[in-house]
């Protein structure tokens, strides 16, 4: 049977950076001199409430530091909340850590194969860790090498393994026990398309068979893609969720201008918002403005005769039909990129 | 407790012993060797050391070669697992409790220190010659102190590897493990410190004080060691100390 996830209010703060697991990247700390330093009190999650249906494929879409990866973090038994609480099916995450264990799948965002092992003696290793026979687990490991295109490199170390080939190798590993829920940190970073589409199916697959999953990404193509739903998270907060098709919904007039003039004034900002279809217009910087609108290419004409007759120079245009990152843009003032 | 979680852990980690097995036995055994052969064959045969200092001489290199191959075998790995590698992970996701993980880690560190130390023995015998006299009085005393000593050096090298930044590696050689050593009366026995009274105190903090003289008193009981009454109970102490906050260090490393 299907299991779901669920979070409420979850709130963690950390005291110093961000240690692994959590944060994206290593972090290197100077306290050379191992005096005292000051406390920095990091909020990373800021009361995210979330409900992943059982069989679902959710995304967590956000800029990096937006608290996608101390979520996962915490749903995996790797971060300690700092209040709040969380549920894998019906157990709590932090009170029934080993039963919760059993029924999640990991892959984490930078590889941490065992790198004392070859690739085929990982997953045997870790189908033992979860208690799966001799026999089946080596079926299984030469199974998932074999769908993951790892055969040939099956009885070899990690040394020398490209990083799309230890992405393959860390999904092979999550897959191994068959989890009722698998976690995928940003999966398809760093991967080129052709890996990224392998690994789309095989998660599209694996969702076929009853599984939930959820994926946190920056890449909203891949949002798009593969999830059912979405939450959109920035500064550990939920801004928005649904359907893809209803988040792009709630974007005003869903097409978005980015203009560039040679000079703007407050003037041409009443004209631009006077223009049929302009649902909304958004100073950025100097001279750029963003217009939300229900149509695109047919406004450039009239947005370039207003700019002639204004004096303001229009010098560059970019259309954008209705997506995620138009969605993150108007929600926060930033873009997914930045 | 989940059993075959446990043993499954302990089998990688014997599987990636195996693998790595002749740089395991050069790390473990070259140095005190090198040391038997300079300090037991060398000086001895020169007539600069008296032929007992051979006899002296055996119990601390037992002792020293189990402490730092339990040390080392925990400690390593532990650095380079949570801060570097982070290979880990995979063990902190499987279904059985954090603790368990490290016990693990204890455990597979206290084998090696017992094959170190027992491998030692009749090595550094064949190095040094004729001329050992090592009596094994009790057998049972042997057995628990080379099993306390064991579980001190495993317990140690948790708690080190899970509190040292891989940054600070050579400093805790340099601070921790080279004092520890020399002020550790492998090569003299405690007593030949009293004419040096505070430092003779001093060094009583030093846990490797208590696995030589333990081994010294089980093996060579003709030379002053401190009574085995006091080195077990100091060598207990050490053990549940270091557990303690072995345990406590590496949850805090396992989860944030």
């Amino acid at each position: 049977m299907a299991v779901g996830i669920r979070t409420l209010d979850l709130r963690k703060v950390y005291d110093s950076s961000p240690p692994l697991g959590a944060a994206g990247g290593f972090v290197a700390r100077a306290d050379s001199k191992g005096g005292k330093q000051p406390k920095t009190q990091i909020p990373a999650l800021d009361g995210l409430s979330l409900d992943v249906q059982p069989g679902e494929i959710f995304g967590l879409l956000g800029p990096n530091g937006a608290g996608k990866s101390t979520t996962v973090g915490v749903l995996t038994t790797r971060v300690r909340p700092t209040s709040g609480q969380a549920w894998i099916g019906e157990h709590d995450v932090w009170k029934e850590q080993t039963r919760v264990k059993h029924l999640i799948g990991v892959v984490p965002q930078r590889p941490n194969l065992d790198f004392s092992l070859t690739a085929r003696e990982i997953l045997v290793f870790h189908g033992a860790y979860f208690g799966i026979g001799s026999k089946q687990r080596n079926e299984r490991a030469d199974s998932l090498l074999e769908k993951f295109k790892l055969t040939e490199r099956g009885n070899q170390m990690l040394r020398g393994f490209s990083g799309g080939m230890m992405q393959r190798l860390s999904i092979a590993r999550a897959m191994m026990h068959d989890p009722q829920v698998l976690f995928l940190d940003e999966p398809s970073s760093g991967l080129d398309p052709q890996t990224r589409i392998l690994l789309w199916e095989i998660i599209r697959e694996y969702h076929q068979a009853g599984k939930t999953v959820l994926l946190t990404t920056h890449n909203m193509e891949e949002a798009d893609a593969l999830c059912q739903r979405l939450a959109i998270v920035d500064h550990g907060r939920r801004i928005a969720v649904g359907t893809p098709a209803e988040l792009k919904a709630t974007i005003p007039g869903g097409f978005l201008l980015r203009l560039r003039f040679g000079n703007q004034s407050p003037e041409l900002l009443k004209k631009l918002e006077s223009l049929t279809g302009v649902r909304e217009v958004r100073s950025t910087e100097s001279t750029g403005v963003d217009i939300y609108a229900d149509r695109g290419g047919s406004l450039i004409s009239e947005i370039a005769n207003l700019a002639a007759s204004s004096g303001a120079d229009l010098s560059d245009v970019h259309i954008s039909e209705p997506s995620l990152e138009n969605l993150f843009l108007h929600h926060t003032g930033r873009s997914l990129r930045d | 407790m989940n059993w075959k979680t446990f043993g499954a852990m302990l089998a990688r980690d014997a599987h990636v012993a195996r693998r790595n097995a002749v740089q395991l036995i050069l790390q473990t055994f070259l140095q005190p060797l090198l040391f038997v052969f300079v300090f037991g064959k060398v000086m001895v045969s020169s007539g600069f050391l008296p032929e007992a200092y051979k006899s002296l001489l055996l119990p601390g290199i037992i002792s020293i070669s189990m402490v730092f191959t339990g040390i080392w075998a925990v400690a390593m790995p532990l650095i380079a697992e949570f801060q570097w590698t982070r290979e880990i992970e995979d063990r902190l996701l499987a279904p059985i409790s954090v603790g368990w993980i490290a016990i693990e880690k204890v455990i597979a560190g206290m084998i090696q220190a017992l094959i170190a130390g027992l491998v030692v023995i009749p090595l550094a015998w064949l190095v040094l010659g004729r001329g050992v006299q090592i009596s094994l009085g009790s057998p049972w005393t042997f057995a628990l102190i080379i099993l306390l000593i064991a579980t001190f050096s495993a317990c140690g090298g948790l708690a080190l590897g899970c509190t040292i930044n891989q940054q600070h590696i050579g400093l805790m050689f340099g601070m921790v493990i080279t004092p520890m050593i020399f002020f550790g009366c492998t090569y003299y026995p405690w007593s030949a410190l009293k004419t040096f009274p505070i430092l003779q105190k001093a060094v009583l903090i030093n846990p490797l004080v208590y696995a030589s003289e333990g081994m010294r008193a089980t093996l060579v009981p003709q030379f002053p060691h401190l009574s085995i009454a006091a080195v077990i109970g100091a060598l207990l102490f050490f053990d549940v100390l270091l557990l303690v906050v072995g345990l406590r260090q590496f949850e805090n490393k396992a989860v944030s």
